[in-house]
């Protein structure tokens, strides 16, 4: 019995010269969340297209729910659930409409795909837009419409790619709520995000994506210890001590510090916490410079992401 | 399960996912009734310009009655309007990734385009319906009979049937819908380029070739033919062959169309 409800081995696809995918490995186990992060054009979409058996891989392997892609996608199919970037629901139709006709695509009989679709309205709080056309419906219904859509027949594995990209706020928090009811009841999701904090407070695990290939995985919090555990933050009095305060932060921590000349902030990756902070404060007041604030923290997914896909890149140059 | 008993559900499937999606097409229409309304009114607007409005300086080679003439015409563009809908259709649903739902869900996958196909049917058979009653009030008749007459509305259904798959190969080629503008503007050149309105006889000669020749216009001789209204005669291949001709073209047209949609379709996929 396999417990991975999502495996992919080397999966490529390729368009024209352009490598989508370069060998994608992943594997989520059943009842986890794993969020794929990446810039535009990494290759999430891609994958989530190829998982989901809408593309043709041009290589590699992949079960879902335990269905082998290329040889059962039919299964596949009946096993997953797919939110797509767009709001794919019938703008003209009503919400229950939309839910009942994707029941009995589903091949429910109409009256338990009329029973469903009242179900799923209710839970997404959708009860009182039910008999409204959905051209009607703000963008965080319609999101919550879609994903009520992809879960007619409550499959094992879900797909989200980017299931909040455009909406406010509320509407964000409101996505988060429905998909972590869902994983509490037991479903396997895979959610792409360009958003940080998105993958951070629901994913299990992070499988970060450059060039159509997975660069880092494992927790958020791993991740985060991986690229040189915690940081030190400093913030200034005065603009003119920068240039001076980040060569002595520099030299005393070895590591390139980042300066941010707006903020006067100035950051440094420090392995061992308290002895680093103790040696650049006690530097620093050597050379005279008006420290504002301090802080030790854990480093933010940004910045494990961006160190991560920029060595990717320096790598390949 | 075996193979006989999987190809069973298959089949029904196929049967059933096509009626529900053919019924979310009737939903469409119950939702937005003014724009079904003005779709099968457009038509009738046509006859009324072109009868009235201009019938009074067309004259009908052997002296017939215009709008006798008029009508066989205005039942085809009829049709020819009906490539529109079926774009508009495919092209928003592949636009906003219902397609893209569709494919991913366990449904035969020809109900997404054979549902399309069904609803596009009715909706030129109500089309035509209400042309052929407009007809009526405006003093068009059949002269030969009911059976002739069922013949030609089965023409034009054909030919109905041929536009649709241009439509859907269209619309997943260029997956936009805004593009359905071109296509309206197209189908009036493409229209008036044929018998519909004017005998080709009196364009410039290379001009009235391309009109006989005109798949519209082998439709519209063979209606005017079986209605038994007046024609134009001519004495060119195109219209001593009208019927057959009229049978021919949309069969060629989806032997066309149909596997170009299909790869289209598949190449969605790739």
């Amino acid at each position: 019995m396999h417990t991975a409800a999502i495996e992919a081995e080397g999966l490529r696809k390729r368009y024209g010269d352009t490598h989508a995918l370069a060998g994608l490995d992943l594997a989520v186990p059943a009842g986890t969340v794993c969020g794929l992060l990446g810039p535009n054009g990494a290759g999430k979409t891609t994958a989530v297209r190829i998982l989901t058996t809408l593309l043709r891989p041009d290589g590699g392997r992949a079960r879902v729910a335990g269905h082998d892609l290329l040889r059962h996608p039919d299964r596949v199919r009946a096993a997953i659930g797919l939110v797509g970037q767009h709001a794919a629901v019938d703008e003209v139709l009503t919400g229950r409409q939309n839910l009942t006709l994707f029941g009995r695509l589903h091949h429910l009989p109409r009256r338990a795909a009329q029973a469903r679709a009242d179900e799923l309205l209710d839970r997404f709080g959708l009860t009182d837009a039910a008999t409204r056309p959905v051209s009607g419906y703000s963008g965080g219904m319609r999101r919550r419409l879609d994903l009520a859509a992809s879960l007619v027949l409550a499959p094992p594995v879900l797909f989200l790619d980017e299931p909040t990209t455009g909406l406010d706020p509320r509407a964000r928090s409101e996505v988060w709520d429905a998909v972590r009811a869902l994983v509490a009841a037991g479903t396997t999701v895979l959610l792409t995000t360009q958003y940080l904090d998105e993958a951070d407070q629901l994913a299990d695990t992070v499988a970060v994506v450059d060039a159509g290939r997975v660069v880092a995985a494992g927790s958020p919090e791993r991740l985060k210890d991986d690229i040189g555990g915690d940081r030190l933050d400093l913030l200034l009095h005065h603009a003119a001590d920068l240039d001076r305060a980040a060569a002595v932060v520099a030299a005393t921590t070895a590591a390139t510090p980042s300066v941010d000349a707006t903020a006067l902030r100035i950051s440094v990756p420090v392995g061992d916490r308290v002895n680093a902070l103790a040696a650049v404060l006690h530097a620093l007041r050597h050379e005279a410079v008006d420290v504002a604030d301090v802080a030790l923290r854990r480093p933010t997914l940004d910045e494990v992401f961006l160190r991560l896909t920029d060595t990717t890149r320096t790598v390949t140059v | 399960m075996s193979t006989t008993t999987l190809g069973a559900h298959r089949l029904r499937w196929a049967v059933t996912d096509t009626l529900v999606l053919t019924g979310r097409a009737l939903a469409h229409w119950t939702r937005q009734p003014g724009q079904l309304i003005a779709g099968l009114l457009f038509p009738v607007l046509l006859v009324l310009m072109f009868g009235y409005l201009f019938g009074g300086a067309m004259s009908v080679p052997g002296g017939g009655d215009y709008r006798e003439f008029l009508l066989p015409g205005m039942f085809v563009m009829t049709m020819a309007f009906g490539i529109e809908a079926s774009y508009a259709a495919v092209a928003s649903d592949t636009a906003r990734g219902v397609t893209d739902r569709f494919r991913s869900l366990p449904m035969a996958r020809s109900a997404v385009v054979g549902g399309r196909a069904v609803a596009d049917l009715l909706h030129s058979a109500a089309g035509l319906v209400v042309m052929l009653g407009c007809g009526w009030l405006v003093g068009w008749r059949w002269h030969n009979g009911l059976a002739p007459a069922l013949v030609a509305v089965g023409l034009l259904l054909l030919l109905r049937v041929a536009l649709i798959w241009a439509g859907i190969y269209l619309a997943l080629l260029l997956r936009r819908p805004e593009s359905i503008v071109a296509l309206q503007i197209l189908v009036w050149p493409v229209g008036f380029t044929s018998n519909a309105y004017v005998p080709p006889e009196t364009m410039p000669g290379w001009l009235g070739a391309v009109a006989e020749w005109n798949p519209l216009s082998a439709t519209v001789a063979a209606c005017r033919e079986l209605f038994g209204n007046p024609g134009w005669g001519g004495d060119s291949f195109a219209a001593q062959h009208a019927l057959a001709l009229a049978v021919a073209w949309p069969l060629l047209l989806v032997a066309v169309f149909l596997p170009l949609s299909v790869r289209r379709y598949r190449q969605l996929g790739r």
